[in-house]
């Protein structure tokens, strides 16, 4: 299957032309990124094309890359008392308390993006697909439901969960939360604990919402290795264990 | 002539039929369904967002409880994503114990589904006679992991650890007499293989009493034939996958298409349907369990005449054995580093997808270098199964909304994740 995604990505570089912002192959899997205003054309192309021919849309989903890259522990320098221990400050969702906010990033329309991935039954292939909305602060993105109908509940759960807007979408409800629940969850500055719980007051015999009681707990922080490990052309180390221990 | 008017039905989600936490609104005209509004999301515990804050290997345990009639299947989605990404290979007996714990699995999740859909259609035997089985497999799960569901038994790099030697013993108690101990511990005597062996051969047969019971059964037919009926095209655009897509007729299967283990090296055929109904969607699945029966077999042929690693020597990715860490300074830092902090894993991206019992599991995986996921997302086949509901339900009587609900084999912990 390597040499017919190749093929892939070489027929997707010459049909889509300039209108693909990049196309490219990794883990044998195709990858292209396109605006959304060339989403609908695309996408139509894709599915009915006889080189592409993706009948179906297997998933979709939102990403939230305003922390990509972001670690929680820095290692790369220990001072003479050994590393810094511990993470003590709000620098991930898993960490965040009702009211914390996390150093938001500017506003440069790379935060949102919709993930979608194609299959052809005819081919034998499947194509990922990335469209970032161009506005961070209100993301929208061209639905695909007249293309491919599956896309309508993966697109009420992008918008639920990231807040992402799919325009023309039919029915463009939240999904996933609770009736009346208030942000979106899968944000990268929403907190994991949530904002509030909920109990039932046998004083007012109705249920209240109230801020949550419970402490974040992340056990492990995030930490990310610059080291050469997995680099393709060096076999997988055995004996490098000194240096990053 | 009174006015009639539609009026809107409230299905659940405290349904026995809902099959756990649906809530479906019906609007109803007579006793016909005009629209189907299913309501989902009760079930929602954020599996996604939890994988984010957590080690790689800390999600293996909640990947079980997504579809939690099927739990090695989701594991095994989930930890070849990390092997692809890691490009790490793993050791042979380890892939032929995964393919039939996935199969093992397979017969689990069909044998649920044809409980309670013939159970909600009105058989109530067939729910018996299939927990029946679902106990044998049950003690497989639980002789190799120690769990009888929730297993966390695959690993990045391999599986936990080998089969075991000795099936667990039943012992006599004040509830079970020593005679019935021993009746129960007849076909214990030997390996988790001997037992596995054993209920190959039993399978088929119990299958034929479920065929008896419902394959020609004039109100199982009646309930089925020609309920849902979902065209070849139509299945495409809605995202059907598994044996929903096989019933209508597409020849697809994931473990042939784009085979992953040792699927390659068993033989096994793929059932179809033809006409895109209930009954069909039966029919098929009731074959797979008998194909997933003949891998089985393959499979424990194989594993007996292989001994060998079942988890990669990679201690990169996978802990160093015990004796190694008491006497071996690399193997107390790998350990080390392995439990406090995680392997890392490069930065990309990757989609595996399985051949879940359901339809296709898929887990698309982004990270950005570090110990932790920067997003999974779980493509649960059922999401997509139940969000056609309306289109499958919409001129039916109420009755077949609950013959389509089991018809999709739909199971809250995979779809609202």
């Amino acid at each position: 299957m390597s040499n017919s995604n190749q093929q892939l990505a070489d027929a997707l570089r010459v049909a889509l032309g300039d209108k693909a912002v990049s196309v490219s192959l990794a883990c044998n899997e195709v990858t292209v990124e396109i605006n959304p205003e060339n989403l609908l054309e695309i996408a139509t192309r894709l599915r009915d094309a006889s080189e592409f021919q993706f009948q179906q849309l297997v998933d979709l989903c939102g990403v939230d890359y305003s922390q990509f890259g972001r670690d929680e522990w820095q290692t790369d320098e220990a001072s003479r008392s050994g590393f810094s221990r511990g993470v003590t400050d709000a620098t991930s969702s898993g960490r965040l308390q009702f009211g914390d906010e996390l150093d938001s990033l500017a506003n440069q329309g790379r935060r949102f993006a919709a993930v979608y991935h194609l299959l052809s039954y005819a081919h034998n292939r499947r194509l990922r697909l990335r469209v970032f909305a161009a506005d961070d602060d209100f993301p929208v993105i061209p639905t695909v439901t007249g293309i491919w109908r599956s896309s309508d509940w993966y697109e009420r759960e992008a918008f639920d969960l990231f807040g992402i807007l799919f325009s023309d979408h039919p029915d463009l409800r939240r999904i996933l939360t609770d009736y009346g629940f208030v942000g979106h969850p899968f944000r990268k500055d929403f907190p994991l604990v949530g904002n509030v719980e909920m109990r039932y007051d046998p004083e007012r015999a109705r249920v209240v919402y109230e801020p949550v009681s419970i402490e974040p707990r992340v056990l492990v922080p995030k930490v990310r290795r610059a080291d050469n490990r997995y680099l393709a052309d060096e076999p997988p180390l055995q004996d490098e264990a000194e240096s990053d221990a | 002539m009174p006015e009639i008017k539609n009026y809107t039905l409230n299905f659940g989600p405290q349904h026995p039929a809902a099959h756990g936490v649906l809530r479906l609104v019906l609007e109803m005209d007579g006793e016909v369904i005009e629209r189907a509004d299913p309501h989902i999301g009760l079930l929602h515990r954020g599996t996604e967002k939890l994988a984010e804050t957590k080690p790689y290997n800390q999600t293996i345990g909640y990947m079980d409880r997504l579809d939690y009639v099927s739990m090695m299947c989701n594991e095994h989605g989930y930890v070849m994503a990390i092997e692809k990404l890691l490009a790490i290979e793993i050791p042979e007996r380890a892939q032929y114990i995964r393919v039939m714990f996935d199969e093992i699995t397979r017969i689990l999740n069909h044998l649920m589904w044809i409980g309670t859909h013939a159970l909600d259609v009105g058989a109530m035997t067939m729910f018996l006679y299939a927990f029946r089985e679902r106990e044998d497999l049950m003690d497989m799960y639980e002789a190799v992991s120690g769990a009888r569901m929730h297993a966390t038994y695959y690993r990045p790099g391999g599986v936990a650890r080998d089969l075991p030697e000795r099936m667990p013993q039943y012992l006599e108690s004040r509830w079970r007499s020593k005679k019935e101990a021993d009746r129960l511990n007849e076909n214990r005597q030997g390996s988790l293989l001997d037992f596995a062996q054993d209920f190959c051969d039993r399978f088929p047969g119990y299958v034929d009493e479920y065929e008896t019971l419902l394959t020609d059964n004039r109100i199982w037919k009646q309930r089925t034939v020609g309920i849902g009926v979902v065209s070849e095209e139509r299945a495409y655009q809605l995202g059907f996958t598994g044996p929903m897509l096989r019933g209508s007729g597409v020849e697809w299967d994931i473990r042939k298409k784009q085979p992953y283990e040792v699927y390659d090296r068993v033989d096994f055929d793929i059932p179809v349907g033809t006409n895109g109904d209930c009954y069909d969607r039966y029919l098929v699945r009731i074959e797979e369990m008998r194909q997933s029966n003949r891998i089985i077999r393959q499979c424990i042929d194989w594993l007996r005449a292989n001994p060998g690693l079942v988890l990669t020597d990679n201690h990169k990715v996978a802990p160093p054995r015990r004796e190694e860490l008491k006497a071996d300074m690399e193997g107390l830092i790998h350990h080390f580093k392995l439990f406090t902090e995680g392997y890392t894993l490069p930065e990309g991206e990757v989609y595996t997808s399985i051949e879940h019992p359901k339809g296709e599991f898929g887990v698309y995986l982004i990270s950005d270098g570090a110990n932790k996921p920067y997003r999974v997302k779980v493509r649960a086949p059922g999401f997509a199964h139940l969000s056609s509901m309306n289109e499958m339900a919409q001129g039916h009587m109420l009755a077949d909304v609950v013959a389509i609900i089991g018809t999709q084999d739909i199971v809250f912990g995979e779809i609202d994740r």
